[in-house]
């Protein structure tokens, strides 16, 4: 049996037979704690090799140093589902010559199992892995939990590097990608610097408004008549999402309904949910907290998934379509529903859906929270800067000053009303937005398409185009 | 008429706050604006701006604000603050 252990990043470039023009992959686990894409990216520059598409589940601003290679024509093309402010900035300012693809967290692995966005090389930042390549993200220095994104990329690359700093000996029990797929495993010193890998804890909100918009969104559930046994729900990690989670959490243990699992990118608020008896099980494609990390690790229950059995629409089945309530942000939702989690009102790129159309698609109940207003830029617009998820998806949107359901929903709407909830449409949220901040001017953008978002089924849902230097 | 005879400013770089200082100007209003909503909002707030600065009298000074996306009552308020505190 050769060995599968490499001595360094470039040997295992060279030996993966990587060339100009082709595919490198990478997953997001160690999100803005990532070192391992940087590692990659520097040492396929030195070798001279240029022309490459990075596809990559999600970009963080630690992925900076990809404007030097774009402007060095090593990378001349993205594929990523997520593109946080400082990249999206530079690229909506047309820092690239080819529009980004943007795809879902499920459209993803969708793309890459039909073969629509293929990968030559996958590199997988793996927190523990023996000298054969199985690997696993719940333990090591760098753990970060699930893996459930890498999943596809090592099933279906033509190579697989597993990069590591916490290598064991073979084998390694309790491993989540087996050997079966992996080439190479090279060790490091460091895959990530853990302070950006996982927060310590995620918190809820204080602010008033979040607390108000969290009530309302639980007395949406409440009234949906989702809410009962075997009831199934996911909820972001942002400040009045995790609220909604933990005010959810009482009512459940208060009326003893037992749920049947939680889902997506998970926190410590979800884990509690699953101690309290509120869920049979949580399944995990992605790790918010240290208190998700350490729940994975050490209870059988917290189980993790695959990216394409969390979300993908060419599976014969996944976990999205028996999701029933989610939870989920906008940065501008229109008076057709429509959601943009793209980019700012200003038309630059600071985001991306991640799994926001694929469980607003599977969910029985996909609801928006999002304030009123947020630094004076009201969140309903007639039309949203980009669609990323479109309104037929989308059910009902929660603000602090009223609730808007779609009017695809009557029979929700019905039991909001009746429930004495604040049900308006949609269009008197943008007024009274309006009224206290004022009408904003249209911004303007340019003519070139600087992105496309491509939605989880595979077709061009809208473009991005370039905006102004600032 | 209200005179701005030094340097004084008003406000917070917080989320949907406006810092304004004032200072003494050489010949009518000078103003700067730097916003987060410069292109949705931009001539909104410097209307409100100017619209102050008549009301106190204010007709020689240099301004400049850093908008966060303040409303135009907190713009009003912060922008009021500096004039008194640099003015006579």
């Amino acid at each position: 049996m050769q060995g599968k252990v490499v001595g360094s990043i470039r040997e295992a470039i060279v030996l993966s037979g990587l060339r100009s023009g082709m595919t490198v992959s990478f997953h997001h686990h160690l999100r803005n704690g990532d070192y391992v894409l940087n590692l990659v990216m520097e040492q396929i520059a030195a070798l001279g090799i240029d022309h490459l598409t990075v596809h990559a589940s999600s970009l963080f601003d630690i992925h900076a140093p990809l404007l030097d290679h774009i402007k060095s024509h090593v990378v001349t093309k993205i594929q990523t589902d997520y593109m946080s402010a400082r990249l999206g900035r530079a690229i909506s300012e047309g820092a690239m010559e080819e529009p980004v693809e943007f795809r879902t967290h499920g459209g993803r692995p969708s793309a890459i199992e039909t073969g629509a966005a293929p990968i030559d090389v996958a590199f997988i930042a793996a927190p523990a892995s023996d000298s054969m390549g199985n690997c696993s993200g719940k333990y090591g220095k760098s753990a970060c939990g699930s893996l459930g994104y890498a999943f596809p990329d090592a099933m279906h690359a033509k190579k697989v590097v597993v990069i590591t700093d916490n290598l064991v000996p073979y084998p390694l029990v309790g491993w989540s990608i087996p050997e079966t797929y992996v080439d190479y495993v090279v060790a490091v010193d460091a895959i990530g610097d853990p302070a950006g890998i996982v927060s310590g804890t995620t918190q809820i909100t204080r602010d008033p408004i979040g607390l108000m918009m969290a009530s309302y969104a639980v007395r949406v559930i409440q009234h949906s008549g989702l809410l009962k046994d075997g009831f199934s729900f996911q909820t972001g990690a942002g400040g009045a999402s995790l609220a909604a989670a933990k005010f959810l959490k009482d009512v459940m243990v208060r009326e003893q309904i037992r749920g049947s699992f939680g889902l997506g990118g998970i926190t410590g608020y979800l884990v509690d949910m699953l101690r309290e008896g509120c869920f049979e099980t949580l399944l995990d494609v992605q790790c918010f907290d240290l208190k998700a990390v350490e729940s994975i690790r050490t209870d059988p229950r917290h189980m993790e998934i695959s990216a394409s059995h969390y979300a993908s629409p060419t599976v014969r089945s996944s976990a999205v379509d028996h999701l029933d309530v989610v939870i989920l942000g906008a940065t501008e939702v229109d008076t057709d529903f429509n959601v943009n989690v793209h980019t700012d009102s200003g038309g630059s790129i600071m985001g991306g859906s991640g799994g926001h159309s694929d469980t607003a698609a599977g969910a029985k109940l996909a609801m928006i929270i999002a304030p009123l207003f947020r630094a004076r830029l009201p969140i309903v617009t007639d039309r949203v800067t980009c669609i990323s998820t479109p309104g037929r998806d989308i059910d009902v949107l929660v603000t602090q000053a009223g609730i808007a359901v779609n009017p695809r929903q009557p029979e929700l709407q019905d039991r909001l009303k009746q429930a004495g909830l604040p049900v308006v449409p949609i269009e008197e949220l943008k007024t009274a937005a309006e009224k206290v901040t004022g009408v904003p001017t249209r911004p303007a953008h340019g003519n070139r398409a600087v992105a496309k978002v491509i939605s989880r089924t595979g077709e061009l849902l809208d473009t991005i185009y370039n905006i102004p230097r600032r | 008429m209200a005179e701005i005879v030094r340097k004084a400013a008003a406000g917070t770089l917080e989320s949907s706050d406006v810092y304004v200082e004032i200072a003494p100007g050489e010949a009518g209003i000078d103003l700067e604006l730097e916003s987060v909503v410069k292109e949705q909002f931009g001539q909104a707030i410097e209307q409100v701006v100017r619209q102050v600065l008549q009301e106190q009298g204010v007709t020689c000074a240099r301004i400049r604000l850093v908008d966060r996306g303040a409303l135009d009552c907190v713009i009003r308020a912060r922008v009021e603050t500096a004039i008194v505190r640099g003015g006579e």
